[in-house]
């Protein structure tokens, strides 16, 4: 946990470090001005050195650690999936999420009004003094307050496109590099998500100040006591949205905020996803607690897991010392404490996502598809296992249940009730709404409101539900999964030639059974609408859309897994004891017929 | 002491119709190597039968009238097309219609990037090249725009293999099956190259044109044309054509080159995901190759540089100041070794990595300098004919899963009187690298080989694969007792068909020999 903390702080720290170049790019992009490229320069050099600069530039530095805190609050490294648009209504709603919002939203304004006093000239404060007839009056710079409203919107959408895209979830990548490296890779990316991005916030946000930009300003003059200069053009009309350098700046300043909290995020990812590698037997008795075994059987908190995870995957594929450490037996006893405590946990993760497979696929095949019950009503927690199922589901249950408090409970478990008129009610129901009105005083003249109501809530959040999503979900977590078979696989293949105790034969055929109720359960998952279909490449953003594919990822990994174990001892399999069902599969496998 | 053509036996003229009719003795001078009678997967695809792709990039425009469209839609058009470069290149074409102001700064930009890209095609003179010309020139078959088989890949687990045709269709054969898949795609165009997946018994990839296919063929599937939604289409802006592709032994990752862009893309296959490795020089990459322990991989550009990664972190180490580029490579089984040659030389160069496999920072133990194992200059040797002159640039290397023998596929020069021809070496790994002659392997008279692989199941010794030019595919069988213990899985110790033929005084030269230190 300390070490994953320290790299968070790190990772801070680099950001915070790498906010001087950045912060130094913007302005001589802001002031860039083609035919006088000396006194550019000579600008740009005052800027830097002036003492306003440094004050924005502090202040910049307080923001970009605030966002380093979020991301280091907020992340996770199973995504929260929304089954439907109701389900994602009540993530945006929920207070962690608003609160969240709000500092974003405040930190934008924060931002923008670093930017415009670096840009300085007309954008430098929100009031002017400008002669009238009357003499000089304080006047509303309108060009100040779109820069920070715009800020604002930017931030407040950078949260919310946060939480729809999943920004908060933590992938791990399949190819590790060092750091540095990745860094480099990824930061061309990140400059053109930032600018693409901005755009589109921008475009946006000129649409929301087209028509309602009179509401911010009316209520800025009116608390701050300032005139509305008639005599230039107000910005909420055509002709004065159409200011190229405003666009321009504000553009250039989106961007500037964008990249500086995406380049927060990247590092933060790099640095907390960089492979760790635990002691497999402890040196010292207290240092138990930290190694491998132990960290891989824990329940808190789940990065460590995963990273545990990790490691183990990566030691079994690429360390034959650390593998004989795995192999060894206990000094005094002699008994495999380390290959048991990781074989019992990596079986334990397999049989786990079996069960949830098998669950949801019965509750699939009794209702004809999914229904929102079996949302509801997901199997309990078996045990102390089960730490991804409740996490993944509980967000989603929750929201429904506060969205549909008072209806579900009144109703009692209505689609086994009234299974025919259910049925051919709701396909009916999703053609046409039409048909909806007249079967509903027909069908409530025959049973009364409560089903109706109960269907008219099912039907709605079939509606709004989204495809694949309940697949989605199901494999939400499986990169750890994905890693104990690799790990499991590559240590069995290994022990083909160096276990010398044979430690793992004795294991071998719960491994396989294993494996094989895993792959049917997989391949009957794969035969339910939307779950073979694959998600439309997003275009770039800095959301990681990989959780879309897990399960695909996942069969890939589960076919290879089994063809390693079977390609590596071959015939000898069939000396190992198991049902003859899995004996026909096994033997699919030895022919190279799955 | 190095190894050279010269003390090779010479090559015996061919005189019967095909090459698997040949006797033990007729055919190859190498007197435990025989061919097998008949082979179930000896194919033939005559050059006639099949009809290459003439179909240009745009070359639909042309059977269409012209039509007045406005100008913005032809722009459109053009942007769609041929991004920038086509739309200022309308833009400057329709001067009548566009401001004078536009069609002006349209044409100054367009010279400014033809000028760039000229000064950046005379760093890296194979940008200039056209792709069919770039996958041609950099491909490991000979004369692959030519040739009726454009590519050619053993199953590495069972008795299976897929043929790409210069049609743009791949074959899939296996003798356990009456059905063989014809596999189509609408963008699999001039496949440079094709690789099983490991660990796996459905995945195919395929690098094309401008994407990489992934099929999934499934072998129980009875179907002979597997339709288009059986393949994976991965394709990055920037990376085409795709030349070379390898899949990772463990069979997760997949990585692909193109000549064009300067990054080798590891792929993710299941999630369609990449990760693009830039580095600084070579301008592209042309050839990649996966060690058999799946430690290193080998990335050969189109400049005098190639690269040698370690997949643990995916840092490389670089080999820069070659003669030429690198143009082929291949890797010991146990990946300790690594035979490269290069292009304009004759010889065969290895290095040797020591260290142990995964332990961090994995280039520590590399080697400091290749040496040269193999002088494959032209010579000329005695036939029954008169002198035949052999040797010349290699094309490609090839080294059977046990490492009994490597198979180097020279180019030859027509015009010289130098046929193309692979020479076959006996080698010796553990305890110290040996390579030893073994013989020629030639075909049909008037036939040359373009492409070679050893099948990887083949359980008495090694088996050549040749596809030759005039569309056949032969299988040369080499039976010996592998001094390697066999590998778990394979099977067990192999029968004993060693031939005990002539024992000729050469076969105990040593031709090039490592001091064991």
């Amino acid at each position: 946990l300390a070490t994953s903390r320290r790299q968070a702080v790190a990772s801070i720290a680099w950001s915070v470090l790498l906010l001087p170049p950045t912060t130094a790019l913007y302005v001589v992009l802001s002031r860039f001005s083609l035919f006088h490229p000396l006194q550019w320069l000579t600008e740009c050099l005052t800027v830097l050195t002036s003492a306003s600069a440094i004050f924005s530039f502090i202040l910049l530095c307080g923001v970009v650690l605030l966002v380093g805190f979020f991301n280091l609050e907020y992340y996770s490294v199973v995504p929260s999936i929304a089954c439907s648009k109701i389900a994602l209504l009540g993530h945006v709603l929920h207070p962690r999420q608003f609160f969240h919002s709000l500092v974003h939203c405040i930190m934008g304004v924060v931002v923008a009004w670093c930017c415009a006093v670096t840009i300085g000239g007309r954008y430098q404060a929100l009031g002017e003094v400008t002669g009238t007839s009357h003499g000089p009056q304080m006047c509303l710079n309108e060009n100040h307050l779109v820069l920070l409203l715009a800020g604002a919107f930017v931030g407040y959408s950078h949260s919310l496109l946060g939480l729809v895209h999943n920004m908060n979830y933590i992938s791990f990548h399949t190819v590790q590099q060092y750091k540095y490296l990745c860094f480099k890779g990824t930061l061309p990316l990140v400059m053109r998500a930032s600018a693409v991005q901005a755009l589109y916030s921008l475009r946006n946000f000129l649409a929301l100040y087209f028509f309602m930009g009179y509401v911010p300003r009316a209520w800025v003059c009116r608390t701050l006591d300032l005139q509305v200069d008639s005599s230039v053009y107000s910005l909420d009309c055509v002709s004065g949205l159409l200011d190229l350098s405003l666009l321009y700046q504000l553009w250039i300043s989106a961007s500037f905020l964008l990249f500086t909290w995406y380049i927060t995020v990247l590092l933060f990812r790099i640095f907390v996803t960089e492979a760790y590698s635990f002691p497999v037997q402890p040196t010292f008795q207290e240092d138990a607690h930290q190694c491998l075994p132990e960290v891989i059987t824990g329940k808190q908190p789940t990065i460590l897991k995963f990273l545990a995870l990790q490691d183990l995957a990566r030691l079994s594929n690429h360390c034959p010392s650390r593998r004989q450490e795995v192999f060894s037996l206990s000094q005094p006893g002699g008994h495999p404490l380390t290959w048991t405590a990781v074989n019992r946990e990596c079986l334990s993760l397999l049989s786990d996502l079996t069960e949830r497979l098998v669950s949801h696929h019965d509750n699939v095949a009794s209702n004809g598809r999914t229904k929102f019950r079996s949302w509801v009503l997901f199997p309990p927690p078996g045990g102390s296992r089960s730490w991804v199922l409740a996490h993944v589901h509980h967000p989603l249950t929750s929201s429904l249940m506060s969205i549909i408090p008072s209806r579900l409970p009144s109703c009692p478990s209505s689609p086994h009730v009234f299974p025919h008129v259910h049925h051919p009610l709701t396909s009916s129901l999703t053609s046409s709404l039409m048909s909806l009105t007249s079967l509903t005083s027909s069908l409530t003249s025959r049973c009364g409101p409560w089903p109706i109501c109960f269907m008219m809530s099912d039907w709605v959040l079939f509606s709004l539900q989204l495809p694949e999503a309940s697949s989605q979900a199901l494999f939400a977590d499986s990169q750890a999964h994905i890693w104990a078979l690799e790990g499991l696989s590559h240590l069995v293949a290994a022990s083909y030639s160096e276990d010398q105790y044979g430690v793992v034969q004795t294991t071998l055929p719960s491994i396989l059974s294993a494996m094989l109720m895993l792959q049917e359960a997989v391949d009957r998952h794969f035969k339910l609408p939307h779950a073979s279909s694959k998600p439309g490449r997003s275009s770039f953003s800095m959301g990681d859309s990989s959780y879309k594919t897990l399960r695909f990822a996942l069969r890939a990994t589960l076919k290879t897994s089994i063809y390693r174990i079977t390609a590596t001892f071959g015939e000898h399999l069939n000396a190992v004891q198991m049902s003859s069902e899995h004996r026909k599969r096994l033997q699919n496998f030895l022919e190279y017929k799955e | 002491m190095m190894c050279s053509l010269a003390l090779f036996p010479p090559p015996l003229p061919g005189d019967g119709e095909t090459s698997h009719y040949y006797s033990k003795d007729e055919f190859t001078t190498d007197p435990s190597v025989w061919f097998e009678e008949s082979h179930a997967l000896n194919l033939y695809f005559p050059r006639e039968s099949l009809k290459p792709h003439s179909r240009p990039e745009s070359s639909s425009k042309a059977a269409f009238r012209d039509h007045c469209e406005t100008l913005y839609t032809r722009s459109a058009g053009a942007w769609r097309d041929a991004g920038l470069s086509g739309l200022l290149n309308e833009i400057a074409n329709s001067s009548a219609e566009v401001p004078k102001w536009l069609g002006v700064s349209s044409r100054c930009v367009l010279a400014l990037l033809q000028w760039v890209s000229s000064f950046h095609g005379s760093l890296f003179p194979h940008l200039t090249l056209s792709s069919e010309e770039m996958t041609a020139e950099f491909s490991q078959v000979l004369d692959w725009s030519d040739c009726a088989v454009r590519g050619f890949a053993w199953h590495p687990h069972t008795q299976k293999c897929a043929v790409a045709l210069l049609d743009d269709s791949i074959k899939i054969y296996n003798p356990k099956s009456s059905t063989s898949p014809t596999l189509k795609h609408r963008l699999q165009r001039s496949v440079a190259a094709l690789q099983w997946k490991p660990l796996c018994a459905s995945d195919l990839a395929v690098a094309c044109h401008n994407c990489l296919l992934v099929w999934h063929v499934d072998p129980t599937s009875l179907s002979t044309r597997p339709s288009s939604g059986c393949a994976q289409v991965l394709s990055h802006p920037g990376h085409s054509p795709v030349t070379s592709v390898a899949w990772s032994p463990s069979g997760s990752l997949l990585v692909s080159a193109s000549p064009r862009d300067t990054a080798m893309l590891v792929w993710d296959v299941a999630v369609e995901s990449c990760v693009p490795l830039h580095r600084v020089g070579g301008g592209g990459v042309t050839h990649i190759s996966w060690s058999p322990d799946g430690s290193r991989l080998m990335a050969a550009t189109p400049s005098s540089l190639f690269r040698v990664w370690e997949t643990r972190m995916w840092t490389c180490e670089r080999w820069p100041s070659l003669k030429g580029r690198c143009q082929s490579g291949c890797w010991s089984p146990d990946g300790s070794r690594l035979l490269f040659t290069v292009q304009g030389e004759t010889v065969i160069y290895a290095l040797t990595f020591t260290d142990t496999p995964g332990l961090p920072l994995g280039m520590s133990g590399g080697p400091k300098a290749a040496t040269v194992v193999a002088d494959l200059s032209e010579t000329s040797l005695d036939t029954p004919d008169g002198d035949t002159m052999v040797g010349g640039e290699i094309q490609s290397l090839a080294w059977d899963p046990r490492g009994e023998r490597l198979a180097v596929l020279l180019k030859g020069d027509a015009g010289a009187g130098r046929p193309a021809m692979i020479a076959v070496f006996k080698t010796q790994i553990n305890p110290a690298f040996k390579l030893l002659p073994c013989g020629f392997v030639q075909g049909e008279p008037g036939t040359e080989p373009r492409l070679m692989q050893f099948n990887p199941n083949f359980r008495h010794g090694a088996q050549l694969t040749v596809c030759w030019s005039n569309g056949k595919i032969t299988h040369v069988a080499f039976y010996f007792m592998s001094a390697r213990v066999p590998q778990p899985g394979v099977g067990g110790s192999p029968p004993l068909p060693i031939s005990q033929g002539r024992p000729a005084d050469y076969v105990n030269q040593t031709l090039y020999t490592e001091l064991i230190s």
